[in-house]
């Protein structure tokens, strides 16, 4: 019998050229971090979208509970006075 | 230039991975009068027929490879081939049209396609480590292994040639061989390291493809085998006796019966429509 247990899941993130930080674009299969890196390479980067990767084992993340969803976000929903719009902003300030 | 084709002078269409370089972008395609047209041509078809069936039967791994990952890097690999078989198909015929094949008079097909697709076996000047059939995961390993060290080592000497497009399609070149060398090499050491099967099978792919290594130092003026010798340590693997070339030289037009039954299929549609525009 052939040995089919799939490789572990890699996580990957990917830096664009005009990017400032890398950005979740997917995942794939390797068998370690290494060959995970090519693999990111070759299926996420073939179109020339990236200069740098990150790949992070989908095991070593930590996710919030979609159960959790109320306790956690729920009550920013209505605290609408967080965002900093009653300001006036002064004219000589060109972006907010 | 050589993307034009493709993004028809705008990138703007694209939502992402814009700026795609042309690796011939002002470049003075004037051959310098140092080198003999006839005999630059002919160098530049054989590197040439080399990446193009090489992609050929890299192309033929679309969908048969162990993991979706392999099988997107073998089609990538194949691409980069490809796109260096175009150049080289163009730098030849450019430097010397003789080598053209003759097409209905008012036929479209550019001079690259009509050299891929309209010539037969016998005028392919490809070595013939690239037109044997494929085999398991390890046969392909094994193959582009054989084939990236030596065609990146005479790349990064073509770096300099006296032909600012050759050593501008080597410039592009070295980066995607480097590339390829890697991944074959790790794929390498990880059969030969990994299990009692994976490693019979990359020994046995060695020993069968080994008798072609000495046609490819010759044609690619190999000088040593550090690199090589590097790899078959790294993965425990004895470097194998050396060879010497018996039988023709596929850069003299001598060919397995391997390359006529690629051909055809490869060149059975266009050669259906000598006025194709494709």
């Amino acid at each position: 019998m052939t040995d089919r247990r799939e490789w572990p899941l890699y996580e990957v993130f990917v830096r664009g050229k005009r990017g400032l930080n890398h950005v979740h674009v997917g995942s794939l299969h390797a068998a370690d971090s290494t060959m995970a890196l090519r693999n990111a390479r070759d299926v996420y980067t073939r179109r020339n979208e990236g200069v740098s990767i990150w790949v992070v084992p989908a095991a070593a993340i930590t996710a919030s509970s979609p159960d959790e969803k109320d306790p956690l976000f729920g009550p920013s929903a209505d605290k609408v006075y967080r965002h900093p719009t009653f300001y006036p902003i002064p004219d000589d300030v060109p972006h907010m | 230039m050589a993307f034009d084709g493709l993004l028809e002078g705008n990138s703007d269409q694209w939502a992402f991975g814009t700026d795609f370089d042309d690796p011939l972008a002002g470049l003075d395609v004037a051959l310098p009068a140092a080198l003999d047209p006839l005999e630059h041509a002919r160098f530049c078809l054989g590197l040439a027929d080399d990446a193009l069936i090489l992609s050929q039967r890299l192309a033929e791994w679309c969908s048969r490879a162990p993991d979706l990952e392999d099988d997107v890097a073998l089609a990538n690999l194949a691409l980069d081939l490809l796109g260096q078989a175009r150049l080289l198909l163009g730098r030849a015929a450019l430097v010397d049209p003789a080598v053209v094949p003759v097409l209905p008079a008012g036929s479209p097909v550019p001079a690259e396609d009509a050299l891929a697709f309209f010539r037969d076996a016998a005028a392919f000047r490809n070595v013939q480590l690239v037109e044997l059939p494929n085999g398991d995961f390890a046969h392909v390993i094994v193959r582009l292994l054989m084939f990236s060290v030596a065609r990146l080592e005479l790349f990064q000497q073509l770096l300099s040639s006296a032909d600012p497009v050759l050593a501008a399609v080597a410039a592009r070149g070295v980066k995607e061989l480097a590339y390829q060398r890697d991944w074959a090499g790790r794929w390498f050491v990880t059969l030969a390291r990994g299990t009692s099967e994976s490693r019979r099978r990359v020994l046995a792919a060695l020993a069968g493809l080994w008798v072609h290594q000495a046609e490819l130092a010759e044609a690619y003026g190999l000088s040593g085998g550090a690199v090589l010798e590097r790899v078959f340590l790294a993965g425990g693997v004895a470097q194998p006796d050396s060879v010497v070339r018996v039988g023709g030289r596929g850069r003299d037009g001598m060919h397995t019966e391997a390359l006529s039954l690629l051909l055809a299929e490869m060149q059975v549609v266009a050669r259906a429509h000598p006025m194709g525009r494709w």
